[in-house]
């Protein structure tokens, strides 16, 4: 955990602690009985509160059915997820998602998509002054009127985020949120997740295919893969990455964690 | 959904240009009309065609005058555009309902689908002796008999398209904890209001043919029945007055919901 993290008091009293997430012997299958796809199996992992968890594995390894479920966007058919000891059922009020696409309603500026993740019980006023605030973290308070189509692609993810936080979120849950994004908006985007998490502490579950965006954001990193003989992907690897955050990209540490990481994900590191 | 990547609404662009170009669409559109006329014009002038088969313009316009100066007309237009608008209201807003009903449930679609699908394909003339029976020969039967005509477009487009919600926002509503009526009035309603307008449109149109074939049957003002009068007098003239009127008022009627249309698609879309 970072320095950082532990010393920054939150300053919204209401605001959620960050919250422990426990997968549990977790299974999920999809299609018919006689075309039956294991997708995951027997997946058991403990999230720490206030831990940045990448998951990272192949494509179509079954990362977003994995965060899906902590959501409650789809429901596993064999284990559960725990989320401060409580299981998931249905949508879950202590989560917060952001998607690979930005998916804000075109119809609404970026303050009144951002409004859409304030929680049920929040008032007007502080909905109000909640949304500015986040707004102005992630950078857009000059461009609250805007439409999402006047925007561009990382600022829309941006006001994305900014929509997941809203939530005050115990656990926020993103799915490749960085991955349509280029390369040097994609580092920027990492740099404020962190400054993020930082100013507003919560656990992060960060699905991605990206190893070294792991390595920069994640506490531990979880390999999601074909494990043993057995169908579908399970842990394959749970990995704690040295050293505190921001982390020097071109570290020798982290130079080895990679070309193992890429050996398990089955890509020659060369 | 795309990516957007621009910073400027690339439809501010044209912006001043656009009135110039909408009043020379409006007048390109007035040549075809101005051609029929001065065509109606000529024929009646060489004598083509009779007068008792094809009235000149003036006649018609003549026909209107006095019907004008009696205060009939003006019985005629109100009572026919009240029940087409409140039949049209009244079916819309029944259609908007059933049709958000049967597009986001699939249990109420195989519950009431094919009843509806079966009440759809019923030719409208063949409810008039059964409202007649029912309600009787009145304001509420002429009405409900336009309310069936504008129900099935609205609800018939706003099924379909609801069906066809990017699942994505969906999605993202969902996990925002919206559901039921408020992911309906966030997320599924504004993303198809573009279906919507169409629907409306559509009835709108069904509903100025419903409310001819009401007053044909059983009426006793408004323009259907005075297209009947005069077929029994043999007035030819105001047989066109009336169809004109009919087409001037459903054209006007469907450029307000056009401009409806162009404004709601601008806010919403």
């Amino acid at each position: 955990m970072t320095a950082v993290l532990a010393s920054s008091t939150p300053t919204d009293p209401r605001r959620r602690p960050p919250l422990e997430v426990s997968f549990s012997r977790l299974g999920r299958s999809f299609g018919t009985s006689s075309d039956r796809r294991v997708v995951l199996r027997d997946v058991t992992v403990d999230i720490r509160p206030g831990e940045v968890l990448a998951i990272l594995g192949t494509s179509g390894c079954g990362k977003s059915t994995l965060l899906r479920a902590a959501a409650g966007l789809d429901t596993p058919d064999a284990g559960s997820v725990l989320i401060d000891g409580t299981e998931v059922r249905g949508i879950d009020e202590r989560c917060a998602v952001a998607f690979q696409e930005p998916r804000l309603l075109p119809w609404h500026t970026l303050q009144a998509n951002v409004a859409i993740g304030l929680p049920k019980s929040s008032s007007a006023s502080a909905g109000k002054a909640k949304v500015a605030e986040l707004l102005k973290l992630v950078g857009l308070d000059r461009f609250a009127k805007h439409r999402p189509r006047e925007v561009s692609g990382g600022m829309a993810q941006r006001a994305s985020l900014a929509r997941a936080l809203a939530r005050t979120p115990g656990v926020l849950l993103l799915d490749e949120p960085f991955g349509a994004l280029d390369a040097l908006t994609r580092l920027k985007m990492q740099d404020l997740l962190l400054e993020i998490h930082a100013a507003q502490p919560t656990t992060v579950l960060l699905v991605t295919h990206d190893v070294d965006e792991a390595l920069q954001l994640a506490d531990r990193i979880l390999v999601l893969g074909s494990s043993g003989d057995g169908p579908g992907s399970t842990v394959k690897d749970l990995i704690p990455v040295p050293g505190a955050r921001p982390r020097d990209r071109s570290s020798r540490e982290l130079a080895e964690l990679r070309r193992h990481l890429l050996t398990l994900l089955g890509v020659a590191a060369h | 959904m795309t990516a957007p990547t621009t910073v400027a609404a690339p439809r501010s662009r044209n912006r001043g240009s656009g009135s110039a170009r909408r009043v020379r669409g409006a007048l390109l559109g007035l040549i075809v009309p101005s051609l029929l006329l001065g065509a109606w014009q000529l024929s009646s002038v060489t004598g083509t065609f009779s007068a008792v088969q094809l009235p000149p313009p003036g006649a018609v316009a003549a026909a209107g005058a006095e019907l004008l100066e009696r205060g009939e007309l003006g019985v005629h237009l109100g009572i026919s555009t009240q029940r087409v608008l409140l039949g049209f209201a009244a079916g819309a807003a029944l259609g908007l309902t059933a049709g958000a009903v049967l597009g986001l449930s699939r249990t109420a679609d195989a519950l009431l689908g094919p009843t509806i699908g079966a009440v759809r394909a019923v030719p409208s003339l063949a409810w008039v002796p059964l409202l007649i029976l029912w309600i009787g020969i009145n304001e509420d039967s002429k009405v409900t008999l336009i309310l069936i005509g504008a129900f099935f477009p609205v609800f018939t487009t706003v099924s379909l398209a609801l069906r066809h919600v990017d699942r994505n926002l969906v999605e993202a509503g969902r996990a925002f904890g919206l559901t039921g009526f408020r992911l309906l009035t966030t997320v599924q309603l504004p993303a198809i209001i573009p279906a919507v307008f169409s629907g409306l449109r559509l009835a709108l149109a069904q509903s100025w043919l419903f409310l001819v074939a009401a007053e044909l049957i059983a009426a006793s003002m408004g323009l259907g029945w005075l297209l009947s009068d005069s077929q029994n007098n043999g007035r030819v003239d105001r047989i066109f007055l009336a169809i004109v009127l009919l087409a001037l008022l459903g054209k006007t009627t469907d450029a307000l919901l056009g401009l409806a249309q162009r404004w709601a698609v601008r806010r919403w879309a």
